[in-house]
């Protein structure tokens, strides 16, 4: 029978006694997803793609820029303007020819990512923003896939591996344990804002390869359900264990259907300007509190509300009741379908000021609804 | 009584060190309260904390010598 792959590439590894031919065999029938081919994608992908991990996908909408040239060290001068899947895939084949590299040079979402990380046994998230990460974890916790994650920023970078369910007797925990919501963008400035060191995303990058290549091959003690943080400036490493968090007041996605309705942008902070909720949204923004509900419906209007509290303003005579409610940071309307919460957005937004307004998507009916349904999914 | 503090990221920088040494803190929510009042921006950072390098999510008793870190998220790649 023919090897699956020449020797002699392999051999210093091969030579390992605990690595050997079988850990080999298991690199070469693997499958890895590296989202991001960026300054944690770029060396990952080198050495998963020199180790001989047999089936690679990268996942990356960017084009090539000089100020990634400094981090990102697949790329040069000549690639900028380039795609960097392509561009990526193009340098990792003169590596090893005898992968095969799937490129996907499209942004990763949530209508896109279920179907895409199906078809790999390992995810590794090279990301550089939090919409991205919650959904790609997301979706790993309802896929049971392993998830690799790295971060960095400014001097410091974060390793952790979750859900890898290589170790039935531990549960298995996700990045929403560690932050189980979102910071605003303010509480956590990106690398474009904050500036990286150059070295760091190469060594972070890395480790989530060699993390990577462990779960793979069952060798050593990858770092599931801990974190290790490193910080370039004092050579200090510190590892914790991550624990789960019995935290429930989080909507996160159960199954296929939420997830790909669940708007990642709007949870992340990032569209701050979206009028309308959903009846899940509702629940997350009155559970965050400093919000005031109003119901915009003529009085004695069915269905009545009694699960939650409210302010009764009806549509035609919020004009008058303006100078009440303008000092609230944040309202919902909501009405019966959520045509009549829409009109009460625009009466404030021609007041001017400073409320966030939004609306109940599909009224009290669609939330009414929703919640029905969920005390129909428990029993 | 001496509790270590350890923090990471963000929370470092408006702590303006990487580590601190309080005295007479009996849980973590004392711990909080005081770097809160001293550091405003604190208040508004997200950050997580692990407890002798054991993440925990509430108030949690500390004794002396134990190692409390700080450590916020990071979203760069």
């Amino acid at each position: 029978m023919k090897p699956l792959h020449s020797y002699e590439r392999y051999q210093r590894q091969i030579l390992l006694k605990e690595f050997g031919e079988t850990a080999q065999q298991k690199l070469l029938l693997a499958s890895v997803l590296v989202i991001g081919a960026g300054g944690l994608g770029c060396p990952a992908l080198q050495y998963l793609v020199a180790a001989g991990v047999g089936n690679i996908g990268i996942i990356d909408f960017d084009v090539v820029e000089l100020s990634n040239l400094q981090r990102q060290t697949l790329f040069s001068v000549d690639d900028i303007g380039k795609p960097k899947a392509t561009v990526a895939a193009q340098k990792l084949h003169r590596i090893n020819p005898e992968i095969n590299i799937e490129v996907y040079r499209e942004k990763l979402t949530n209508k896109n990512a279920w179907d895409i990380l199906s078809r790999y046994q390992t995810i590794i998230d090279g990301s550089d923003n939090f919409s991205t990460r919650y959904m790609v974890n997301d979706a790993c916790v309802l896929l049971k896939k392993p998830l690799v994650f790295g971060a960095v920023l400014r001097f410091e970078g974060q390793v952790a591996v979750f859900n890898n369910p290589a170790e039935p007797q531990h549960p298995v925990t996700s990045y929403r344990d560690l932050f189980p919501n979102p910071p605003s963008a303010h509480q956590a400035p990106s690398c474009n804002e904050a500036g990286v060191i150059g070295v760091l995303p190469g060594i972070i990058g890395t480790l989530q390869a060699a993390e990577a290549i462990k779960i793979i091959t069952g060798i050593g003690e990858p770092l599931n359900n801990q974190m290790l943080t490193y910080n370039v400036n004092n050579n200090s490493f510190f590892k914790f264990l991550i624990t789960p968090s019995n935290n429930r007041s989080v909507t996160v996605p159960t199954n296929k259907m939420e997830f790909e309705n669940f708007d990642y942008d709007w949870h992340c902070g990032i569209v701050k300007n979206r009028e309308e909720v959903t009846a899940d949204e509702f629940d997350e923004l009155r559970r965050e509190g400093d919000v005031l509900v109003i119901d915009v419906r003529e009085i004695g209007e069915l269905p009545a509300v009694v699960e939650f509290p409210f302010l009764h303003i009806p549509l035609s005579v919020i004009d008058q009741k303006m100078n009440e409610i303008s000092n609230s940071p944040k309202i919902v309307f909501f009405c019966q379908s959520g045509k009549r919460s829409r009109l009460a957005i625009q009466k404030m937004q021609g007041m001017g000021g400073t409320t966030e307004c939004f609306s109940l998507q599909g009224g009290i009916e669609a939330w009414k609804k929703n919640q029905a349904g969920k005390t129909f999914n428990k029993a | 009584m001496k509790i270590n503090i350890l923090s990471f990221g963000q929370v470092a920088e408006a702590l303006n060190a990487d580590q601190l040494l309080l005295s007479d803190m009996d849980n973590t929510d004392r711990v909080l309260d005081y770097l809160k009042s001293v550091y405003p921006q604190l208040q508004t950072m997200e950050f997580t904390l692990a407890v002798n390098k054991q993440l925990i999510h509430g108030n949690t008793a500390l004794k002396d010598d134990d190692t409390l870190a700080l450590l916020p998220p990071f979203s760069g790649g």
